[in-house]
């Protein structure tokens, strides 16, 4: 234990401001000048073998005696998520991407020790081919504005003395010495700052119900309980900066007089637990987590705890019940949690993106954060950014950004020129945006009023081959696996609902179903209890409004026009565009394709099982969905 | 089934003396105990109702609410055979029944010695590498009578 002042938090943020500096590109660049290399080492970066790469490197480092002055640093990001691994060594900031062991000896012969980067692992604009060295001019970078990402390629995040170097706990020590609670909430209140899991209500007035509540325990919990399919925003920002949410939760607590916290944090996220547990021990270390912290006199600790594989349990009141032991079942709301949450004490819990944003907030001022973004909905906001788009990974951008924009600019656009068919946002309670209303700009209220939500930041890109009729199912069976069974409309409704959609993908569909979930859908939004039950139908709803008449191609003439649901279309070969290349014929699995050389080739139907290879593998688009 | 060794007893009551008297105890002693013995048997619940003093019904309620939490005990290395169509026309199907009868195993049961837990999966996207089979994190194409075992004998 060796507790710190705030002087002695000033003095290590002052020993760090070096490294911080050639990291920020601050220094001039000499060829023997020290460096900082940074390996991404997320979960998906791990997955893609960043280890063997980080190990390599730096054995060849060490090997031509080069430890003093080059630094091999694993951090958390794994944003740009299909380049992995990726590198960036500092300060020129060139960024190196799908990095391999065998790459290790041309980074250091070539880079650390000839002073010329490697051009040919350098990232590639997918329009031209171009290299671009930099990571700051890489187009999908440059359009991002980073306040809860800032520090992703900048931080060991298992070492406490990066970050604090990077002003962490600087908010904390202003808001526990400086602020009285009325000031901390006056200044998240003017920042604007809403929820970032996805209802949006605003942060500074849920922590003023909290602080009215007379009560002598309260609690403030953090929601790490990210279950979205396709969304890692909360698991990226734990893995690459733990600090910001331990500082977030901290002057949290003083706003509301809590002291004890929470990290709700899922089980099937082993490394941001890991770099949490970590981290918790380290700022304990140092006393800024425990009594009396930064000899402010105000005591505050928190744990994780492993959630055990619950979708329901993002909600609230259900991830409260959770902690308490218990199946994790939503309640009936009000009470609300600010007055009656944890072990029926007030409680607020805020989610992982909010809390990183708070610490800046209280530094800056909320004035600084409102200036960002649109006006009803000010700041930044983190998305996970896939399916049928050039660029897929993390993109923080302002609040107002078009969706077009992010698609397009950060995004890169829809892969072999493909048409766009719809964005889907907010996950199993979110919804599609159709190609028309891309102009849509990133805001809850502009979002809610095309049908789909903001949510927590999932954003999934899709075309002319995805059917929308087959995306509304796979939700629903989502949805029909994680709900709770507590309320009727949820547990029957979703369930219904299932049926009449799979029945419609497999050539079932009647007449009348569309109205038939439209009215379930409209039952279930109106009664069900909880969060989850009241967006479920969204997935569908949203789909029925702007692609109806998919649905009735589907019932009314028994066809998908994406060629995804198998009951619904067959493959053919257009013997005009067809030059008898064989090479469906040779990758079919099925040798359903039968035809001479250089003639035009024919599918026998009932050897052909529609897996697609023929279509995905034919390079002058002779396969056609009938 | 897995016998709880006097070892396990021995850490199990170890966890529940831990967390005796700790509000919401139950998930973190659950989980902590599924770590030790690789599922969550009735005599287990049993001792963990005693020690904690929560009626078995909550925790047999609780233990089947989480997916995280299994009553079946889980292999040292999992076995999926992908069953999507193409996998299913390529023989995904009899490489299943190969290892159900090599192994004497049901599909989503676990081996007798624990070293493997077999599973079938829907499509996983791999039909250019029918018949597809994942063991652990690890994919493998075109798996058939010829090669299985040889891919197996990697995982002990």
């Amino acid at each position: 234990m060796e507790r710190i002042t705030r002087d002695e938090l000033n003095e290590i943020r002052s020993r760090g401001r070096k490294i911080i500096d050639i990291r920020s590109g601050k220094v001039p660049v000499t060829v023997d000048g020290e460096r900082h290399l940074m390996i991404c080492g997320g979960t998906a970066c791990h997955a893609s073998r960043s280890k063997p790469v980080r190990d390599a490197i730096k054995q060849e480092i060490e090997e031509r005696g080069l430890s003093g002055r080059c630094k091999v640093i694993e951090t958390g990001n794994d944003a740009f998520a299909n380049l992995a691994p990726v590198m960036v060594v500092y300060p020129e900031g060139i960024y190196y991407v799908h990095l391999t062991p065998d790459d290790a000896s041309d980074i250091v012969s070539e880079h650390l020790i000839g002073g010329k980067p490697v051009e040919r692992l350098f990232y590639r604009d997918p329009m031209n081919g171009k290299p671009i060295p930099r990571m700051m001019d890489i187009p999908y970078f440059a359009h991002q504005k980073l306040i809860t990402l800032r520090n992703y390629t900048l931080l060991d995040p298992e070492n406490i003395n990066d970050a604090i170097a990077r002003d962490a706990y600087q908010g904390a020590a202003k808001a526990l010495i400086d602020m009285t609670a009325e000031e901390i909430i006056n200044q998240v209140r003017t920042s604007g700052l809403r929820g970032r899991g996805g209802a949006g209500f605003p942060t500074g007035l849920k922590w003023e119900f909290a602080a009215q509540a007379k009560n002598d325990t309260k609690y403030v919990l953090c929601n790490a309980d990210e279950g979205d399919p396709g969304a890692f925003m909360d698991r990226s920002v734990l893995e690459a900066d733990p600090h910001a949410v331990l500082e977030g939760m901290i002057i949290a607590a003083k706003a509301v007089n809590a002291h004890r916290g929470y990290i709700y944090c899922r089980a099937e996220y082993p490394l941001a637990i890991k770099r949490l547990s970590i981290a918790i021990e380290q700022a304990r270390n140092y006393g800024l987590l425990g009594t009396d912290i930064l000899g402010s006199d105000f005591d505050f600790d928190l744990e994780v705890f492993h959630g055990a594989g619950a979708f329901v349990c993002g909600e609230e009141t259900a991830l409260i019940t959770s902690i308490e032991g218990k199946r994790g079942m939503p309640r009936q709301r009000p009470p609300f949690p600010a007055q009656q949450g944890l072990w029926g004490k007030p409680t607020i819990l805020n989610n992982v993106e909010t809390l990183a944003n708070v610490p800046q907030i209280i530094l800056r001022g909320g004035a600084w954060y409102a200036k960002m973004g649109a006006e009803q909905s000010t700041g930044t906001k983190v998305f996970a950014l896939s399916g049928k788009v050039n660029n897929s990974g993390l993109v923080e951008v302002p609040m107002g950004m078009p969706l077009s924009d992010i698609v397009y600019h950060i995004g890169g656009g829809v892969p072999k020129d493909k048409r766009l068919k719809a964005v889907q946002l907010g996950g199993p309670s979110g919804g599609c945006i159709p190609a028309e209303l891309l102009d849509t700009i990133t805001d809850y209220e502009a979002i809610t009023s095309t049908g789909a939500i903001m949510g927590s930041g999932g954003m999934v890109v899709m075309d002319q081959d995805n059917c929308m009729v087959d995306i509304a199912r796979f939700f629903m069976e989502f949805l029909k696996e994680e709900s709770c069974g507590k309320c009727t409309p949820c547990r029957e409704g979703i369930k219904r609902m299932l049926e009449i959609l799979t029945d419609i993908c497999e050539g079932r569909g009647k007449e009348g179903d569309t109205e038939i979930l439209e009215e379930l859908g409209d039952t279930i939004k109106k009664f069900s209890l909880c969060g989850l039950g009241q967006t479920a139908p969204n997935p569908v709803l949203s789909t029925l409004r702007y692609f109806r008449h998919e649905y009735e191609d589907h019932i009314l003439r028994h066809r998908c026009e994406a060629g995804v649901c198998k009951a619904l279309f067959h493959y053919e070969i257009d013997e005009e565009a067809c030059t008898g290349c064989r090479l469906c014929a040779l990758k079919c699995p099925q040798d359903a394709v039968t035809g001479e050389k250089k003639k035009p080739h024919q599918i026998e139907q009932e050897k052909c099982i529609k897996c697609g290879i023929c279509y995905d593998a034919c390079k002058f688009d002779a396969i056609v969905i009938m | 089934m897995k016998e709880i060794t006097v070892a396990m007893w021995n850490e199990i009551n170890g966890i529940i003396q831990r967390y005796q008297g700790k509000p919401g105890a139950l998930i973190p002693v659950l989980e902590e105990c599924q770590n030790v013995c690789g599922y969550l048997p009735r005599e287990v619940q049993k001792r963990i109702s005693q020690g904690l003093n929560v009626p078995e019904s909550t925790i047999y309620g609780v233990v089947t609410f989480y997916s995280f939490f299994t009553m079946v005990p889980r292999g040292r290395h999992s076995i999926k055979v992908c069953l999507g169509t193409a996998c299913y026309v390529r023989g995904g199907n009899a490489n299943l029944d190969y290892l159900r009868d090599e192994f004497d195993v049901e599909v989503g049961a676990t081996m007798k010695d624990l070293r493997f837990s077999l599973d079938s999966v829907r499509c996983i996207g791999a039909c250019g590498m029918a018949p597809a089979m994942v063991v652990d994190d690890d994919t493998y194409a075109q798996v058939n009578r010829a090669n299985i075992m040889e891919i197996l004998d990697r995982y002990k």
